[in-house]
């Protein structure tokens, strides 16, 4: 009986070459075809999670999921009077309201008197703004800072996520993806 | 200047090197025999060229010349002296430089020392080695100048990613460096085997020390790495199955399979082609990891150089380098003629199941690191983890490890296990039974997952079994490769035992405490004295106080921080451990939260350290082995000097 190496036949003398050719076709592949960095959400097309925030200021009405499931399709915007993109974000958020969309937000990790400040100066676009004040809804929606904005449709399905603030060539864009969630 | 002098003296080393593979060409299709004497002092000249280009960047760094890009963007004039100039190679081309550097004086070290071969085969290994080093050459100069000034210096630098400001960093990286390239000389001993056609034992014993000396520092390097990962992270785990450091774990694999079967090719003329091939493929792993990592192509923890235009120059390298190695394999393998046949009961049996079982590893590791890379080319993304690589690699290091229990004893060519076991006797069955009771005792006591309770039976059986080879032998007079090979396989039963304890019994516990509050973890009682602020010369931190009790025993303390950099600007935990001869208690402090408590993380790790412990012994086997070979070696030349000594004086 004799060593594999010795009686193994002439063809697996390739054999090494040929899977040093299929690993440079590999990589050859990958490096042409960068892998996009940019994760995608995995909430997107599920329903939103159960939840029942109270009101963050007096004269808006507080926010639950049951608000969502109405037919009508809304933006849900996460942010917070301690962000300052979030104060950037403000006035756009005002010009997709005065467009059409209803926008409702949720404070996280606020105190009542900054965030009726903020909103004093910044201008309340929210039909109706929560308070999640250890940020349970936000993570439980997959959001992982502030502000970033959801599409959900009027059957509480997540439509969309865009995450950090809306710029203002970025209405059209969102009161698109607002338009298809209503079909 | 001293840029401009480096980069001068980078130039020239590739202009030898260029001149060094020319030499060697023309000798070997003797065109001009008389360049023959002219490349082994090229070989010198080129090394010695690239280690002043290195010390060149040193220079530069430990001055901090911010009117050189590299260091601007990796430096900083507040950093400690030694990170300096550890910087140096804690960047892309810093690196590079090292890894010139490094093959260089390999290749010096080669051409001033190694005199057993035929001298065809030797010029054949130059020129090789000078053909590998060009490439790299052409990557630095062309791709990647470390040299580059900027028209415009800044006044400060942008400093050192503060996870590499530990003195691992110092050393860490030169030592697999010098594990990595240093395969570079088996692989160029294999093209100049396969040129000439020179396989044989003779070949076997000159590329074994260098074999065994890149094993070494391959092994100190990932040893220290993991120890490195496992105290700078903070996250107490000591093996992440990152594509990094697979990418050093591929090349250790390879080496430790050549190793094996250099000793086969050695002592037996076996595993002719199959020795070669694996002397190809080691450094091959090599330069694919340092592929995979540095072109971006998989997304890493490590990854400081991310560029897919390097990608590309590596991988042109690559395909000349490795693809020319193993086309010139597949057509020169076929003619190295057949090496001596053994029985499959036999060390060289035991040995080939053992190469068997390494390259399975290898190949396991190797889809594992690759696999993302597939799914991705088809728009699936993945990431393979521990749950995939600890079982299959176990399922075939398992196996390698019973045989590693018998196969020392064993005798060369042809041996029957009965023969085994009269010589040993009743100490045979020691080590199976030391670990099927372990394995009921651990079965009793319950809660431990399948590899971990096999761990810990067959890491005494296996430590048992190791030193069975010294039975019987006087140990005064026992060759040190022997000692060698028992202490290295004596440190992977200690390792294993490590390994599979931390697996085992680790205690975790994740708190928010307040100043004064107690917790317990394991046997330990933790208390948190007292939280402050501390500055350090480019950092700040807040410093917990831990007073910590081994089982009511006397206090200690330990100081976990959480530190702030501010050149980059960076939050990083700064671990405390505390070491006892059963075990390390690990505290990693956190973010202040409400009401005033502070994160505190905690881990009773009973016996990890056993896991570095047994890769330091692994290493410390490799060097006596490595010291018994150059001792033989040496006495061998002095004794053939005399003799000719003597006939010339007796008039020849």
């Amino acid at each position: 009986m004799s060593g594999p190496a010795e009686k193994a036949p002439r063809w697996t003398l390739w054999l090494p070459l040929a899977l040093f050719v299929g690993f440079a076709a590999l990589v050859m592949i990958g490096l042409v075809h960068p892998a996009s960095q940019d994760v995608p959400s995995q909430m997107v097309g599920k329903p939103l999670p159960q939840f029942v925030l109270p009101a963050g200021v007096p004269d808006r009405p507080a926010l639950t999921s049951h608000d969502f499931v109405d037919g009508k399709p809304r933006l849900l915007n996460i942010f917070a009077s301690w962000c300052i993109p979030c104060g950037v974000e403000a006035p756009v958020l005002g010009a997709l309201a005065a467009r059409g969309a209803e926008i409702d937000g949720i404070a996280i990790r606020d105190h009542p008197a900054d965030l009726a400040g903020f909103l004093a100066q910044h201008g309340n676009p929210f039909t109706r703004l929560g308070a999640d004040d250890v940020s349970a809804v936000q993570l439980a929606i997959g959001s992982s800072g502030v502000p970033e904005t959801f599409v959900i449709d009027g059957h509480g399905i997540i439509r969309y996520q865009h995450i950090g603030e809306i710029r203002a060539e970025e209405v059209p864009f969102m009161l698109g993806k607002l338009a298809e969630a209503a079909r | 200047m001293l840029a401009e002098f480096a980069l001068a003296a980078l130039w020239l080393a590739a202009a030898l090197a260029a001149l060094q593979l020319l030499a060697g060409v023309l000798v070997l299709s003797e065109k001009a025999l008389v360049l023959g004497g002219i490349v082994r002092p090229l070989a010198v000249v080129q090394g010695l060229l690239a280690l002043a280009a290195l010390l060149g960047l040193i220079g530069l760094f430990a001055t901090t010349d911010l009117s050189v890009a590299l260091v601007a963007e990796n430096s900083h004039s507040a950093k400690p002296m030694l990170y300096k100039i550890a910087g140096t190679w804690g960047n892309h081309e810093g690196s590079m430089l090292l890894w010139v550097a490094v093959m260089g004086l390999a290749g010096s070290f080669v051409a001033l020392v190694e005199r057993r071969l035929p001298e065809r085969t030797m010029l054949a290994t130059l020129a090789g080695q000078a053909f590998v080093s060009l490439g790299f050459y052409a990557f630095l100069l062309l791709a990647s100048n470390p040299f580059a000034r900027l028209t415009q210096p800044p006044p400060e630098g942008n400093g050192l990613n503060p996870l590499l400001q530990d003195p691992g960093l110092a050393f860490h990286p030169p030592t697999l460096y010098l594990g990595y390239v240093g395969l570079s000389i088996a692989f160029s001993f294999a093209i100049g085997a396969l040129v000439t056609r020179e396989v044989g034992p003779a070949f076997a014993r000159a590329m074994r020390p260098w074999v065994l000396g890149a094993w070494i520092f391959l092994t100190l390097g990932i040893t220290a790495g993991s120890y490195w990962a496992y105290y700078v992270l903070g996250w107490g785990g000591w093996w992440f199955w990152d594509p990094v450091e697979n990418a050093s774990l591929m090349p250790w694999l390879a080496a430790t399979a050549l190793l094996h079967s250099c000793s086969v090719l050695a002592a037996r003329d076996a595993l002719r082609a199959w020795t070669v091939m694996l002397g190809v493929v080691a450094f091959s792993m090599s330069m694919i990891g340092t592929f995979l990592v540095r072109s971006g192509i998989l997304t890493s923890v490590h990854a400081f150089a991310v560029d897919p235009l390097r990608g590309k120059f590596i991988l042109a390298l690559l395909a000349i380098n490795i693809g020319g190695a193993l086309t010139l394999f597949a057509l020169r393998a076929g003619s190295v003629t057949e090496g001596e046949r053994f029985s499959v009961t036999s060390r060289e049996g035991a040995l080939v199941f053992n190469n068997v079982m390494l390259t399975g590893i290898l190949g396991i590791v190797l889809i594992g690191t690759l696999y993302p890379l597939v799914t991705e080319a088809v728009g699936v993304r993945v990431s393979v983890g521990p749950p995939y690589f600890n079982p299959v690699t176990a399922l075939f290091a398992l196996p390698m490890m019973l045989v590693m229990m018998v196969g020392p004893l064993l005798r060369w060519r042809r041996d029957a296990p009965g023969r085994v076991a009269r010589a040993q006797g009743w100490v045979m069955a020691l080590p199976p039974v030391v670990g099927v009771v372990t394995a009921a005792v651990f079965i009793a006591h319950g809660g431990i997952g399948l590899l971990p309770l096999i761990g810990l039976s067959l890491a005494p059986a296996l430590a048992l079994a190791s030193l069975l080879p010294l039975r019987g032998r006087d140990l005064t007079r026992l060759p040190l490769p022997v000692w060698g090979m028992v202490v290295a396989h004596f440190g992977i039963a200690v390792a294993m035992a490590g390994m599979a304890s931390d697996s085992a019994f680790s205690t975790e516990r994740l708190i928010a405490a307040h100043v004064g509050e107690e917790t317990r973890v394991g046997p330990w009682a933790v208390r948190l004295a007292g939280v402050a602020p501390v500055a350090g010369p480019n950092w700040t931190a807040m410093e917990a106080r831990l007073v910590v009790r081994y089982d009511g025993a006397g206090a200690t303390t330990l100081t976990p921080q959480s530190r702030t950099y501010w050149a980059p600007p960076q939050t990083t935990g700064v671990s405390a451990l505390l070491t006892r001869w059963n075990g390390q208690l690990y505290t990693v402090m956190g973010e202040e939260v409400e009401g005033d408590r502070w994160q505190l993380r905690l881990w009773w790790k009973p016996f990890v350290p056993l896991i570095w412990l047994g890769g330091a012994l692994v290493a410390l086997g490799g060097a006596l082995a490595l010291l018994g070979r150059v001792s033989a070696d040496l006495k061998r030349i002095s004794v053939r000097t005399r003799m000719a000594d003597r006939r010339q004086r007796q008039g020849r």
